[in-house]
Order: C-alpha cells, then structure tokens, then sequence
C-alpha cells in the first residue's frame, strides 16, 4: 500500500504507457470481433511478428543514439517496417485460416480451433527461423537476426533516456511521451476512419448486419480484409511501442500480450473501439496498481482477475457492445 | 481423412452385425493385446528415442484428459481452455498431501484430489457459466494460467521448484513378465528387461501404463452411462440451443456446472497419474500451452466421440515421440494441422456416427446451392 | 412400434408411474413400421395427465406492460385463457404477438403487471420452472437441437418432470430406468401422433421443413403441458398443410390440452378458434368470438394495410 502512495504517478503514467500497447493491440481484436464475431487469437502473433521485424530493421541500419532527426528517423522506419510485417501477416492469416471456414460456415468454435493453430504456426515460426538459413548455409551472415531463436531479440539502444516533465515528483521518461503520443494519435486516427470515411462505413455496416450489408452493396469480402489490414497495421504500430517500452521481444510474446489485449477489449466492450482504448488504459494503470499492493509477481493474476470480475459485473464491458448490433 | 473416417464407420457397422459373442471374444482379445503393447514391443510402433512403456502411459494418461474435456467440449459445448488448470490441482492435491505436508497415501490421495477438483470447477464455473461463451474461453484461459502462477509464487506450493518425493500407488509384487524384442519379424525374450506384477517404481513405467489404462476404460464407461441418460440430453440440448433447452424444462445452468464439475474431476485424476508416475511436480509442467493440446485433441478427434478423442490423444502423443525428428518442429506441425483440419475436415477425424449422416446430407445441399449460384 | 391397441392406454402409465417389467430398461429403437405414411395420426392417445382439470380460467395476463429502453412493446395488455379452449393472439406484424408469448413463458420479465397460471404468479419464476409448471411453446423460427434426432429432442421434453441426475445416471439406478423407459414411449407416442414415427432417429436438422414444424409441437407436449402456445405453427405451409394441422391441434384440444395459437392467416384463425385477442402496436383492441372479431371496425381497420398477409 506504501509502494502504491509512494510511486503513484509513475505507477499511473508508466501503466497508461503499456495500457497505451494494449489498447492498439485491442483494437485488432474488437475489429475483428465487430465484423466476424471471431476471437482471432493469433493476433498476439501478429503482433509480435511486427515488434521482431522492428528489431530486424534497427538492427541492419546499425540504430545508436542520434540526433532529433536520426531519432525520429529510426522511429518511423522501425514503425514501417513493424507495420508492413504485421499487417501483411494479418491478410495472409486471413486469406488462409479464416477466409476457408467462412465459405463453409464453420461454427464459431472452429473458427477458435483454426485460430489457435494459427496462433502456435505464426509463433513457431518464428522460433524456428534459424533452420531455413541453417540448411541454406547462411548461418554466419544472418547471425544478427536468426541467432538463438527462441532468446530475446534485443532492440539496440538508440533512444537515450531523458525525464522530459516532473508529474507529482516523479519525472516522465521520454519513452513513456513517445509510446503515449504515438498510440494517442494511431487511435485517433482509426476512430475517425471508421466514424467518416465510406470504407469506415462499410466496416461498421457489415458488423450490424452482414446480410443487409451486402444487399446495400457492401463488398464484405473487401470489408474483412481491410479490418484485417488495419488491425495488423495498428498492431505493429503496437509492436513497435512495445520494444521501445520493453526493450526486447521474443517468438511467444504474442501469446501473454494478446491475452491481456483481449482482456482489455472485452474490458471496455468487445466491438466497440472506444472501449478498447479505455480497457486497455484501465487494465495496464489497474496492473500496476494491484502488483504495488499485493506484489509484482501476481500482476497478470490482477489483470485476469479484473477481467473476472467485470465481466461478472457488467458482461458487455465498460461502454458496451456498438460496433456491431447488441446479440439477442 | 475422409477415407480414414469412412473406413472406420464401416468398419464399426460390420463389428455391430456379428453375433455377441463373438464381438466379446474379439474385444476381450484386443484389450489384452492393449494391456500387452509394453510387453510385445510390437515393431513400427515402439518409439527408438524414448521409453516405449512410458510415452503408452502418456498416452493413456492424455486420453483420459480428452475424455473428460470431450464431457466440457463436446457434450455440453462450452469452450474450457484452462484445463491444465485442473490436471495442475489434481497432481498438487497429491504432491501437498502426500509430500509437502503430510504423508498421505497416494491411494487415498485420489479422492482428495477428485474432490478438490470438482470444487474448483464448481467455484470457477459459478460465476463465469453465466458468460457468453466466448468469453467463457477467455476467463478459462484466465484461469489456467492463475493457477500456475499461484503455484509458481506460493512457496507453500513448492515455489518455482515444485514438490518431490511423492507417493507411489502400493505395490504388490507377484510374478515378473519378460518383455520381447524383435529381431525383424521374429520376437526373443529380452534377457535385460522385464516388468513386474505389479511394481511401481522410477525404473518401469509398464505398471503405470497399466494402471492408467485401467482408469481410462472405467471412465469410458461412466462416460457412457452419463451420455445415454437425462444428463447426457440436458447437456447436448444446451449445446445446441441454450434458450430453446430451459424453455423445454432444461435448468441449463445447473447441467453446465455439472459438466464443468465433471470435467474437473477427471482432469484432476488424470492430475494424479501424472504425480504418481513423475515422482515430483513442478509449475513447468502445467503451462497453458498444454490446454491448447488438450483443446486439439477434443476437436481432431470429433467432439462428443469418445473413442475419438481417444484415439486422438493416443496419437498426437505418440507421432511426436515416435518420430523424432519431428520433436523440434511438433508444435509447428500442430499449428498447421489444426488449420487444415478445421478447413477440411471440421468434424473431426472420428464424429460421432448420427453426426456423419447429417453431415452427408449437408454436403449434398452445399453442392445444390452452389450448382445454382454459379449456373 | 406399439401396435393401436396399446397406443390407446398410454396416460395410466403416465399418471400411475408404475412401469410393467417388460419395458425396455434402455431404450431399443424399434425398426420403422410400414404402417406410418399418414402424415398425422389422430388415434394415438396422448391425452393429459390430469385430464379432469377445472373448468375457469388457465392463465391470465394482468394489466402486463414491457418496454425495452423507450419503446413500449405490450401496453397494459390484459386477457385471459379458459381451460381447454384454443385462444387465437392475432395482429399485425409487430404488434406484440411473440413478445407476449415471452412474457408468459418468462424469457421477458414485465415492466410492470402480472401473468398468472392456474393463479400462480409467474414473476421472478426461471423458464424451466414455468416449463415445470405446464406451459410448453414452440417457437416462429424453428429452434429444434438440431444435432440431436428427433426422438432425443423429444426426449428432452419429457425429461422435463425428471429427476434423474448424475448418480442415478451413473448407477443406473431404478428411477434412471423408470425415466428412461417412460420418456421413451411418451416420446415414441408423441412422434407417431404427428405422424414421426418413421423420423425418430433422424437428425432434426436433416428433417424436412413441415416435419420439423410438427417435431418442435411434439417436443413442446412431451413436456407434459397443460397449456400449449403455438408460435405460427403453420407458418410456411400450403393450404392442405395447414388445415391438416389445424385439424390435429382440435385433437391435441380434444385430448385435453388447453391451446393458445399466433396465426397470421385470418382465415385460418377464424376457423380454428374459439375465442379470438388481437393485439396492435403492443394494445389489445379487441377481444370475443371469431364472428365478433370478424365484424370489430377497429380490427377490420387494423388489418386493412396487411391484406397479401391474411390471404
């Protein structure tokens, strides 16, 4: 309780930090959710696909401490990259684990079977990245990269530490403003997308009904695979913040990551964007809270049991079900 | 696939036309042959790399998980994936009891441990049945990994290391059995191995197997009293149409906390075969990637077939083990299976018999309808 | 399948609890008789249990008002059922007919007002309960266990006065047998009654349309009602079709079931009925005989805009 009065507003701004990762990543799921009612469980994997190809990136341009202007041109290249990975990996996930079952109508629980294996493919993967290069013979060029595949990809330090402003007596890290301001403004932007532009409609017309969505003209084959691209897209985003957060990644990362996205999404309300965005502030603050008090080692405990107990309470999350239709 | 499951049921409608006895005879003569497998070392299927009497007992071991998953999943259509959470209560029931903190025998150590699990299934499914399913996936998934840390950071529990020096089922040493080995298709008497009737030891697994086997049969069985009875009908009626199923009488609720209960039960003795054979537990041993296993074997083998998904546990058991080479990759290979079964062969392996038919005849419509939109 | 003579002595099984020892301990399904290919068969007894009930009124809606959010979907609705009559709820579309049923079978709780059966009222009761105490439905889109055939769908039915649970399940005790072998023949019975006889180890799903429509009623009395409430049982048939079933839901009457009907033919209705309630925009607006309902201006006017509907 001490720890907690003490350090509150670092607990308070480095949770809406890491709340900030798990809202981008929540926003995936919600999507996902709102126009298919599917829990795309693999989506913590595509996530992590997006912060290792982050690491990838700074890695081969050789990322150290630069100026403002190398600085933020490291940002946004790593950002890009993580964005291109996981999204690409988001359609192709799409194209191949869900796209088949929806033609054959699969009940929702195997659509769960073929996202889980989904989940351990994209994860597996990546822990065995090694081998390909193994048999090529190109073990000692792609050392950087493929090296002790199932150990932590380290992202190289090229973002100094800095206090940029004194909360409460606790200073603010510069990295704490760049994973906030950057997730602050990717959620801003999908909100307004989906709220004004005419893809935007379709996405929320296809999750009020998909019938009626495709007798109006709405191509929804195009409408999923664009929710696919952007819940990719802002999960590399998420990726990216991750390991500037973190600081490293590795192969099953995605796993515990997702889960506590998910949890965050339903927190706030599964298919409704808002909501994702407060659940995961909610939850990332709520972890930090809970592990000052009752001790660091059962912070993912709190957050399960947070979980638990608002669902108990308040079944369709914190703002409600909108984005798609309230399910008789 | 398709062929294998057509073979199977026409191979199960040829047994059920042969006179009883004879099918008596005939399964008597298999399930001995089962029981044997350890002795026989049949060539093809022994595993080179590993113990061959000790991937049979995880066989066994891992059937008796899917058959009480198959009553959650299957049965009663609620999405449990933090199984392992109860297999880890089960075997630490047995650890704290028999050796953390008391001396308990392993024998009575089962019934504690079915019992404390059938209450953690209750406590966990009171509040979280009334969910929407899909959440009910998440919440268990929760769960299964709360219990692990809470095994990980209670030292009461053993901490991070665990439990050793756990009890043993008692040991009554009859007679010994020599094991074979094959020198191609002629069996020899293996001078260096044999089991003994019936001791539990580290060195043999054998018993263990047996024992284990012996569980699952009985619990096929009370799995198949419990199927063909009001509980087995309330439970599918929930599955299929929850709102439908009260509306006809059916407490829903209360059938669905039964089958978490009975679920848990079983995974809590699954728990304690683990405890028995390993010797010590450790949090390691109960990570949530098991419940994912768990979950594949229910749906590769056919949810609601309880000789698939026995069958299913037996094999993604075994090919891993059997083929070695496959070890580093296995999980790979499981995620892409579980992909292309669900889009090929969504059923399962072995669904259900009355669940073929039905299929059949959607798969008719499915060409009708698509003969029309493309004309 | 039971030959006719043993069809007709079914309810002293039902009410006596007493089972003969020849009955099957499990229940073994019998070959499909030749003999079935009357879609309907009126001579199977399937009559009520208490079939002497009291003459007065079965169920009454008091004064019941539901709103969901702002809009009110039943308005101070009142009316009343009599035993052993057929009640007609007729309406347009959206004028409340299906919710009503809701609230009477408990899946809606009224916002204000009464139901109560056999005056008992059923506020705060669980759906099963009041399945337990005698009302039984089915529903306007077909919900059958579609997984399941048509005699287990109808097994569950019976099962509703059951008590069998886990113990007496895996012991196989006495009343597991006894429930076992009851739940069977009154399913069986129920089947060949509509005429199913030859469907009952088919898939509901693979049933055809008209066959499911009849599986879902015998599935509703297998729950031993002593109220019935049809939701558009005839919803989809043919004409012939439908004045078969009109024909067989007089019988389910005549066995002393009481029957509460949502129809949207008009002609239909008036023929089947004998009192009619007419709901629009969630009020009553009129109530009485067909004959009377047939000459009320406020109905004829409510109709007026539905016309294709009541053809």
């Amino acid at each position: 309780m001490n720890l907690l009065i003490h350090h509150f507003w670092e607990l308070t701004i480095t949770g809406l930090a890491i709340g900030a990762v798990y809202s981008l990543v929540a926003l995936g799921y919600t999507l996902v959710y709102g126009v298919l009612r599917l829990i795309n469980f693999a989506h913590g994997d595509v996530f992590m696909w997006g912060s290792m190809a982050a690491v990838w990136v700074l890695t081969a341009v050789n990322a150290h401490p630069a100026g403002l202007a190398g600085t933020v041109g490291y940002l946004l290249l790593a950002t890009a990259a993580a964005v291109a990975v996981s999204s690409t990996i988001a359609l192709l996930l799409e194209l191949f684990a869900y796209r088949p079952l929806r033609r054959r109508n699969a009940p929702p629980l195997i659509a769960l079977i073929s996202a889980i294996g989904a989940s351990y493919t994209l994860s597996e993967l990546m822990g065995l990245r090694d081998k390909p290069f193994h048999w090529l013979g190109l073990d000692a060029q792609m050392q950087a990269y493929v090296g002790r595949p199932r150990e932590n990809g380290v992202m190289p330090a090229f973002l100094t530490n800095g206090v940029v402003l004194h909360i409460g007596g606790y200073g603010v890290q510069k990295v704490d403003v760049i994973v906030l301001v950057g997730s602050i403004v990717m959620m801003v932007a999908l909100d307004q997308f989906v709220r004004r532009s005419r893809l935007g409609r379709g996405i929320r017309a296809v999750a009020q009904d998909p019938e009626a969505a495709a007798l109006m003209g709405v191509n929804r084959d195009r409408v999923i695979r664009i929710t696919f691209f952007i819940g990719g897209a802002m999960a590399g985003v998420a990726g990216m913040l991750y390991l500037l957060k973190i600081g490293a990644t590795r192969y099953n990362a995605g796993f515990i990551l997702g889960v506590k996205a998910f949890t965050a999404a339903v927190l706030g309300g599964i298919g409704n964007l808002r909501g994702a965005l407060l659940g995961g502030f909610v939850l990332g603050v709520a972890e930090n809270y809970g592990s000052a008090i009752v001790g660091t080692q059962w912070k993912d405990v709190v957050a399960f049991v947070l979980l638990v107990v608002i669902l108990l309470f308040r079944p369709t999350g914190l703002l409600g079900e909108s984005l798609g239709k309230a399910r008789a | 696939m398709r062929t294998l499951g057509s073979f199977v049921t026409r191979f199960r409608d040829r047994f059920s036309t042969l006179p009883k006895g004879t099918r008596l005879a005939v399964l008597v003569v298999l399930v001995m042959l089962v029981y044997l497998l350890p002795i026989i070392n049949p060539p093809g299927l022994t595993t080179v790399d590993s113990d061959f009497a000790s991937v049979l007992f995880s066989m066994a071991m891992y059937a008796i998980i899917a058959v009480g998953l198959n009553i959650v999943i299957g049965y009663a259509g609620l999405l449990d994936l933090g199984y392992v959470g109860f297999f880890a209560v089960g075997a630490f029931t047995v650890a704290v009891l028999g050796s953390a903190h008391g001396h308990i025998p392993w024998l009575l150590c089962v019934p504690a441990a079915i019992a404390v699990t059938m209450i953690s299934g209750v406590l966990l499914g009171a509040p979280t049945l009334r969910v929407r399913g899909d959440y009910l996936a998440i919440v268990t998934l929760g769960f299964g990994e709360i219990i692990r840390l809470v095994l990980v950071n209670t030292s009461w529990l053993g901490g991070a290391a665990g439990i050793s020096n756990l009890p043993t089922p008692p040991s009554v040493s009859l007679f010994s059995i020599p094991h074979l080995v094959w020198n191609g298709a002629v069996p020899l008497v293996d001078p260096t191995a044999s089991s003994t009737f019936l001791k539990f030891s580290v060195t043999d697994a054998t018993p263990y197997y047996w024992l284990a086997l012996s569980v699952l049969l009985v619990i096929l069985f009370l799995d198949w009293l419990m199927q063909n009875s009001r509980v087995g009908r309330s439970w599918e009626a929930t599955r299929e149409d929850e709102d439908a199923a009260e509306l006809m009488g059916v407490p829903t609720f209360r059938f669905k906390l039964l089958a978490f209960a009975m679920g848990a039960a079983i995974g809590g003795l699954s728990g304690t075969l683990f405890a028995a054979r390993q010797g010590f537990v450790n949090p390691d041993n109960f990570t949530i990637i098991y419940s994912s296993l768990f979950v594949a074997m229910v749906v590769v083998g056919g949810q609601g077939n309880r000789w698939g998904v026995v069958a299913a546990a037996a094999l993604l058991i075994w090919l891993p083990e059997r083929f070695r080479f496959l070890s580093d990759a296995r999980y790979l290979l499981f995620g892409i299976a579980l992909i292309l079964l669900a889009v090929f062969r969504p059923q399962g392996l072995l669904p259900p018999r009355r669940r073929i038919r039905a299929i059949a005849a959607d798969e008719t419509e499915e060409v009708l309808e698509e003969g029309v939109t493309h004309a | 399948m039971p030959d006719a003579d043993e069809g007709r002595r079914v309810p002293e099984q039902f009410a006596g609890g007493r089972m003969s020892r020849r009955r099957h301990p499990t229940p073994v399904l019998p070959p499909p008789s030749p003999h079935s290919s009357a879609p309907i068969d009126p001579t199977v007894d399937i009559s009520v249990e208490d079939a002497a009930a009291p003459q007065g009124r079965m169920l009454e809606v008091d004064d019941v008002t539901l709103t969901f959010g702002g809009v009110t979907a039943l308005d101070h609705v009142s009316f009343h059922i009599n035993t052993g009559e057929i009640l007609g709820l007729i309406g347009p579309n959206g004028a409340g007919k299906t919710t009503c049923f809701n609230v009477m079978t408990g899946v809606y709780q009224p916002t204000s007002g009464n139901v109560r059966f056999l005056g008992e009222p059923l506020k705060g009761r669980k759906r099963f309960e009041i399945t337990r105490l005698g009302i039984a439905r089915t529903f306007q889109n077909i919900r059958l266990f579609s997984n399941m055939t048509a005699l287990e769908n109808v097994m569950v039915g019976a099962d509703a006065h059951h008590t069998t649970g886990i113990v007496g399940a895996l012991l196989r005790s006495p009343k597991h047998r006894h429930e076992e072998a009851e739940g069977y023949e009154r399913a069986q019975h129920l089947l060949a009654f509509m005429g199913l006889q030859r469907r009952s180890n088919e898939l509901a799903r693979n049933l055809p349309y008209g066959d499911q429509r009849r599986l879902e009623i015998a599935r509703a009395l297998a729950t031993n009602p002593k109220l019935v409430c049809l939701d558009e049982p005839a919803a989809g048939f043919n004409p012939a079709e439908k004045a078969k079933l009109m024909d067989l839901i007089h019988e389910i009457r005549d066995q002393g079931y009481t029957v509460l009907l949502i129809e949207h033919d008009m002609k239909l209705v008036m023929g089947a009925t004998d009192r009619i309630v007419v709901l629009e925009f969630g009020r009553k607006i009129a109530e009485g005989t067909p004959a009377e309902i047939q000459d009320n201006p406020a109905v004829i006017a409510a109709y007026l805009g539905v016309d294709e509907d009541a053809s």
